[in-house]
């Protein structure tokens, strides 16, 4: 066999494509759920982070400290083979889910601050002196402002989320890369590993893309 | 002028300090319902200070201050004070994401649950008062600064303050656009709206003032009526700043 039909079997691609592409499936839905959760979380965290009574501004910058601080590899695997010794048991896709939000709450939880620290302190004063309740502040005046300097760098973040779905398959989750393994495995072949290369890059480049242009728009609109 | 009007800004004995810095020390004003009274005294006198502590934009630390017969501190009462306060700034702070129909708009709508219809439609006519109908939909970075600063007086108008504050409201303007604010000024004054203005333009504050106030060092050092405060001034300190500002 040449090199070209080892790495690039038409018929395995053709015979493994439902396999990957239930697993991209799977990669998808977690990806999706998680950035959605990280990103709601984040904001939560930057808003206790920044007006929070002190000891609760205290435990939610610990909180945020140690999940950018732990690697999301080491997380997953104790979410999943340490929590059972507690009780804990959680599904692959729940303790992928809920490692992968935790972790992205944490890092949206700074860039969502420096946004909300970015905005001009006459809005605040502005929306104070015209009676706003906080609540009205943020979601009339700052955040709207706000996630005009975030969309780059929180994008940039759902990237991140969607590659490390992958770390996923070692909890024995069904995503892409999992299937793609394990259709190796059954082929013999490597063209499985290769087709779910393409499908990340297919997915992902397009966004790294997008987020080279948000920010040169960005640069561009600063004036 | 008129001292028999009844006092709707009472403060007294007002202590504020940054840090190891003491901004305002032991200020007492009055201010009458109706009445105009303009600030004037040296850069770093106290003047942004005083008129912030009136909506708690600055928290004093000693002292009391009434409005309107509320006692001004942190917490419940606040939000009916600031309701009743409007302000206008030196920097505009304009929501530059909202049209200007928009800026004016938001306030009566979330603070005194007015429907967007109707706020919209009492927008327009609060624009229409400050010469700036035809810009209702424009965004604050497409308007001049002397226009950005009447949709400030518009939106502050908005919530129908008893009262209004002008912290500088001309000093970020080009000199030909100061004329157009402060005109507009001059024809809020006549409605009979309590106003308190911070400014360095002394002829404005001639024309408009009930009482003129000079600050320093963080202390009214004398008030009075503009003519006694501009053709008679007593304090030295008083003679040199006018000397200063009046001689360029
Ligand atoms: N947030 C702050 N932190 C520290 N010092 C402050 C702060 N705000 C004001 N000050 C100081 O308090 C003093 C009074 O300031 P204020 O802004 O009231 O003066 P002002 O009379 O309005 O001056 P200007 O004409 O320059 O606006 C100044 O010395 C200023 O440096
Ligand atoms: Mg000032």
């Amino acid at each position: 066999m040449s090199v070209f039909e080892t790495f690039l079997n038409w018929d395995v691609f053709v015979r493994v494509l439902p396999l990957l592409l239930s697993g991209l499936w799977v990669t998808f839905t977690l990806g999706l759920l998680a950035i959605v959760l990280g990103f709601a979380g984040g904001l939560l965290l930057a808003l206790l982070r920044l007006y929070a009574p002190t000891p609760f501004r205290q435990i939610t910058v610990a909180f945020i400290d140690v999940f950018r601080a732990i690697p999301i590899l080491v997380l997953l695997v104790v979410t999943y083979y340490a929590l059972p010794f507690l009780g804990i048991r959680l599904s692959p896709f729940a303790a992928a889910a809920s490692s992968l939000s935790l972790v992205s709450a944490a890092y949206s939880a700074e860039i969502f601050r420096a946004g909300i620290q970015a905005v001009a302190r006459g809005q605040f004063e502005a929306a104070k002196a015209l009676s706003l309740s906080p609540f009205r502040t943020m979601t009339d005046v700052v955040l709207p402002q706000a996630i005009r300097v975030v969309i780059p760098p929180i994008t940039s973040n759902a990237i991140n989320v969607m590659k490390d779905t992958a770390l996923a398959s070692v909890v024995a989750m069904p995503d892409l890369l999992k299937q793609a393994t394990q259709a190796q495995a059954l082929t013999a072949n490597p063209t499985p590993l290769i087709g779910a290369a393409v499908i990340y890059l297919a997915i992902l480049l397009p966004l790294v893309r997008l987020v080279a242009l948000l920010e040169k728009r960005m640069a561009a609109g600063h004036r | 002028m008129e001292t028999a009007m009844r006092p709707i800004i009472r403060m007294t004995d007002i202590v504020k300090n940054f840090g190891s810095f003491r901004a305002l020390t032991d200020v007492g004003l009055d201010v009458g319902e109706g009445e105009i009274v303009v600030v004037i005294g040296p850069s770093g006198s106290g003047k942004s200070t005083l008129i912030r502590c009136i909506n708690q934009l600055e928290v004093h630390d000693t002292g009391t201050i009434e409005v309107d017969g509320h006692t001004v501190t942190r917490g419940a009462g606040l939000a009916a004070v600031r309701a009743e306060v409007g302000m206008v700034f030196q920097s505009f702070n304009l929501f530059p994401h909202m049209t200007a129909l928009r800026n004016v708009a938001l306030a009566p709508v979330r603070v005194r649950g007015l429907s967007w219809d109707e706020a919209n439609q009492r927008a327009r006519k609060l624009l229409t008062r400050v010469g700036l109908e035809s810009h209702a939909e424009k965004y604050p970075a497409q308007l001049s600064g002397g226009q950005q600063q009447r949709v400030g007086i518009a939106r502050a108008l908005a919530m129908e303050p008893k009262i209004l504050l002008f912290d500088e409201p001309t000093s970020a303007l080009d000199p030909e656009m100061v004329g157009e604010v402060l005109d507009v000024m001059l024809q809020l004054a006549r409605t009979g709206v309590t106003m308190v203005i911070v400014t360095h333009e002394m002829s404005f504050a001639r024309k408009v003032a009930d009482r003129v106030v000079f600050m320093d060092a963080g202390r009214i050092v004398e008030q009075g009526p503009p003519e006694q405060i501009f053709d008679a001034p007593r304090d030295p300190r008083l003679r040199s700043f006018l000397n200063a500002v009046l001689s360029h």
